[in-house]
């Protein structure tokens, strides 16, 4: 088998190996029907932070950015959602992918071009300036957003996007009660990873982006232009948190101008467990931390409910002690291995009995 | 066509190359030897453009190629084989061709060229879908220099492409090397192994500790010099 194959055979077995185990555990601790509603609520969560891990470690790989203002791109997706909320549904979200992926643009040509050959920490310091400026100017009165949302601050009620009734309420299937937001986000996240694999792989861009993610300095010795790849990559991963931002601002409807910090958080640290060089290994990570997080928030005790996140990040520690290298980095024959570990581990204890 | 004129490269206070100057016509094939550290490498990504000089110019068909990024000179004309051959291990061989025709216009005539390659090197046919990293020695360097004529450049730089291959295979290298100088492309070609690069360069420039031009000439020329070999033996022996 070789690497790639090794690769792809990992990210897929993850996923599957993920969903039966959230299955698994969450039909133990609730039972069988509620576990299969519960399960299918954490895999569209899971899924929304595979595509959010996936647009970090694109530009992780492609120009060695940790890229902190991603947050800051949702956050702008959200206030879009405001403000064209009245616009119908299809009028808000093309311009909520548009104007992200414009500002994900300019960040790029404004604040990461000038400091593109700087030192990693220098890049990492940028990304925090950029995420703090943007936040910072959505806090102050400029455009009106402090004062429209000033409400959010301290314990007035949080102004957010009106749902759409349509799309969150609930219908029953077989027992079990599903949204159509639900089904949209699978829909949406599915065809976004599939759709971006394809580019990567069949397109000259994609390619250009994979030989610059591998060795950025000999893809432009080999022609492929740094300022078109990188402003791409900001293009795609710009994109990706429009869609984002409209899945889980119609999940959570809140609008605030730090809104984007935590799902970034989930979003870095799941590809960091999945292993942020690989593009299939990020979305992984993603999809293990956002699901995990979402089946403990839905099945933890309610004095327990707020402490979701460590028991998250416990997990989390776990996964990195055993695989340092991220979950990626599993081989493919696995599970074969510690079959066998497990079958010869008894000889020795009779043995020694 | 190539011209350095007392160029230099600094990295911090340190001198990598001093004062050198050079010269490539149309057709030739340039040697440039000397031992580990002399500054070879450093002079190729100096013209590449991957490393500014501190001082001296350069200069490609007459004009001047300081400042111009690595991506704007090779649609100059000037490619390189790197050290180390450095494919794109991850991608496949076909997907490794492919890289090497994206400053083309001309997608069709590229995808014609890139067939040809597998002809002209039919282990990279043969091996099309293999992933870079599954590829041997000798195998990675013949991708490594289609690779870089797929840009068709006028002007292909070779670093050291016999580094840590077996002797049959730099005899391979080297057979390569004479069917490209009979084409009429037109090569620097930077080698530790002084011998084999004399014996197929038209000139040679040798090359001594801080990036000076201690000797040129043909082979003739190097071998009517009484200190040469002393001096370049001599040379290899302190490296």
């Amino acid at each position: 088998m070789n690497e790639a194959s090794r690769r792809y055979a990992a990210v897929s077995g993850g996923f599957v190996a993920t969903v039966l185990l959230v299955v698994l555990v969450l039909s133990l601790i609730v039972g069988a029907g509620e576990g299969i509603q519960y399960t299918l609520d954490s895999l569209a969560y899971g899924s929304l932070f595979a595509v959010m891990a996936l647009g970090l470690a694109l530009l992780f790989n492609v120009m060695g950015l940790m890229n902190f203002a991603y947050g800051e791109l949702i956050m702008a997706g959200a206030y879009v959602m405001y403000f064209t909320r009245s616009w119908g549904w299809l009028g808000m979200i093309l311009m909520t992918v548009l104007v992200v992926t414009i500002l994900s643009l300019l960040m790029e040509l404004i604040a990461f071009r000038p400091v593109r050959d700087a030192s990693p920490v220098v890049l990492l310091v940028t990304s925090f300036a950029v995420s703090y400026g943007i936040q910072q100017l959505a806090w102050t009165d400029v455009f009106g957003l402090a004062h429209r949302f000033d409400s959010t601050i301290g314990t007035g009620p949080q102004k957010g996007v009106e749902p759409y009734p349509w799309l969150t309420n609930q219908f029953d299937v077989g027992g079990v009660l599903v949204s159509r937001l639900e089904i949209a986000t699978f829909i949406v996240t599915g065809v976004l990873l599939v759709g971006l694999t394809l580019l990567l792989k069949k397109t000259t861009l994609g390619i250009q982006l994979r030989a610059s993610s591998e060795d950025f300095r000999m893809a432009q010795l080999t022609g492929v232009r740094a300022n078109w790849v990188i402003s791409a990559a900001f293009g795609i991963t710009g994109v990706l948190a429009g869609a984002v931002a409209i899945l889980y601002i119609l999940r959570t409807g809140a609008v605030a101008p730090d809104i984007g910090q935590g799902p970034l958080f989930v979003a870095f640290v799941g590809g960091v467990i999945g292993g942020l060089g690989s593009l299939g290994g990020a979305a992984l990570g993603g999809f293990v931390l956002g699901a995990i997080i979402n089946a403990l928030s839905a099945t933890l005790p309610i004095t327990l409910k707020s402490h979701t996140q460590l028991f998250a990040f416990l997990v989390v520690i776990a996964i990195l002690v055993l695989v340092p290298n991220g979950l990626v980095s599993i081989r493919g024959d696995a599970v074969k291995r510690l079959w066998r570990r497990v079958r010869r581990s008894p000889a020795p204890a009779e043995g020694a009995a | 066509m190539l011209r350095l004129i007392d160029v230099s490269v600094h990295y911090g206070r340190v001198a990598a190359v001093n004062d050198l100057t050079l010269e490539v016509n149309q057709g030739e094939l340039v040697g440039l030897i000397g031992h580990n550290g002399a500054g070879k490498s450093t002079t190729l990504w100096t013209i590449t453009g991957v490393q500014r000089p501190s001082a001296g110019q350069i200069t490609f068909e007459g004009r001047s190629v300081v400042g111009v990024s690595p991506d704007g000179i090779l649609r100059r004309g000037i490619a390189l084989v790197p050290e180390n051959r450095r494919i794109f291990s991850r991608l496949s061989v076909g997907e490794n061709l492919h890289i090497g025709t994206s400053a083309r216009r001309d997608r069709r005539a590229a995808q014609a060229d890139v067939k040809r390659m597998c002809e002209r090197f039919p282990v990279l046919g043969s091996l099309y879908d293999r992933q870079g990293s599954k590829l041997s020695g000798g195998e990675q360097q013949q991708l490594a220099i289609a690779r870089a004529l797929l840009a068709r450049p006028r002007l292909l730089l070779l670093d050291e492409p016999t580094l840590g291959l077996a002797p049959l295979i730099v005899d391979q290298v080297f057979e390569i090397l004479q069917e490209l100088k009979e084409e009429g492309v037109t090569i620097l070609l930077v080698e530790q192994n002084a011998a084999r690069t004399i014996e197929v360069a038209d000139r040679t420039y040798v090359m001594r500790s801080g990036g000076r031009i201690q000797f040129q000439g043909t082979a003739d020329e190097l071998a009517s010099m009484g200190d040469f070999e002393t001096a370049y033996i001599g040379l290899a022996e302190t490296a």
